[in-house]
């Protein structure tokens, strides 16, 4: 099955030093949330951007998702804090 | 007439006021969001997620449109650097009751603030630079018109 693209806004994308990247397709049971914890291991930017999921919003293939969403057989996951259009 | 529009350019209001009256039902209201150049501002930086962004202005407007007796509805952001002065966001709708026609601006202005993936990074003359928070009181109004 095809990668999955992360995608980075604001501050998120600021922290990590990139705006998207594509990893292995997480298994299925695999949450938005699950997927977040994983990124952060990696420490760094990743750690400063993703270590505290409250912090967090995201979208999974261009939809408003709760973290605890599933990204099941999603091509696009994004990660970034809460919007502040209008 | 529906239009939403994701743009870096700079809008017309009157262009925009005019095409929503020459809809013909006699009542059009509008809001237009300017960049305020407080505490030593410069500039204002606006991202936004280019593949969701026109979609997801589409749904908020489609809410609207399923809530409200409406002729018509524009919506225009802009993304890039504005400098204080400059218009980032125009909501006009059109109807032939003022009631419908103000209350689906209002809403439309509270929900892109709370639903359209668009985000503010603050420059300062100093060099300094800030991402806008978001205000817990921003989500509580789009709540407040229920989903």
């Amino acid at each position: 099955m095809a990668d999955l693209t992360i995608v980075y806004f604001a501050w998120v994308r600021e922290a990590i030093g990139r705006d998207e990247e594509r990893v292995e397709r997480p298994a299925p049971t695999v949450s938005v949330a699950d997927l977040v914890a994983t990124l952060a291991a990696r420490g760094g930017g990743y750690a400063e951007a993703l270590g505290d999921p409250a912090r967090l919003r995201a979208a999974i293939d261009q939809r408003f998702v709760p973290l605890d969403s599933l990204i099941g057989d999603a091509r696009e996951v994004a990660l970034f804090p809460p919007v502040t259009g209008g | 007439m529906k239009r939403v529009a994701i743009q870096a350019a700079d809008f017309d209001v009157a262009a925009e006021l005019a095409a929503l009256e020459a809809l013909g039902g006699g009542g059009v209201a509008s809001f237009t969001g300017v960049v305020r150049g407080e505490g030593g501002l410069i500039a204002l930086e606006l991202e936004h997620y280019p593949a969701m962004t026109q979609a997801q202005v589409d749904r908020i407007v489609e809410e609207a449109l399923a809530r409200w007796p409406l002729l018509g509805v524009s919506v225009i952001h802009r993304f890039g650097r504005l400098v204080p002065g400059a218009r980032i966001v125009f909501v006009g709708t059109a109807s032939r009751h003022r009631t419908a026609a103000l209350e689906s601006c209002a809403f439309l202005i509270d929900w892109m603030k709370s639903d359209a993936p668009f985000w503010k990074k603050e420059h300062f003359g100093d060099g300094a630079t800030q991402w806008v928070e978001a205000r817990a009181e921003d989500e509580l109004k789009a709540k407040g018109w229920g989903s």
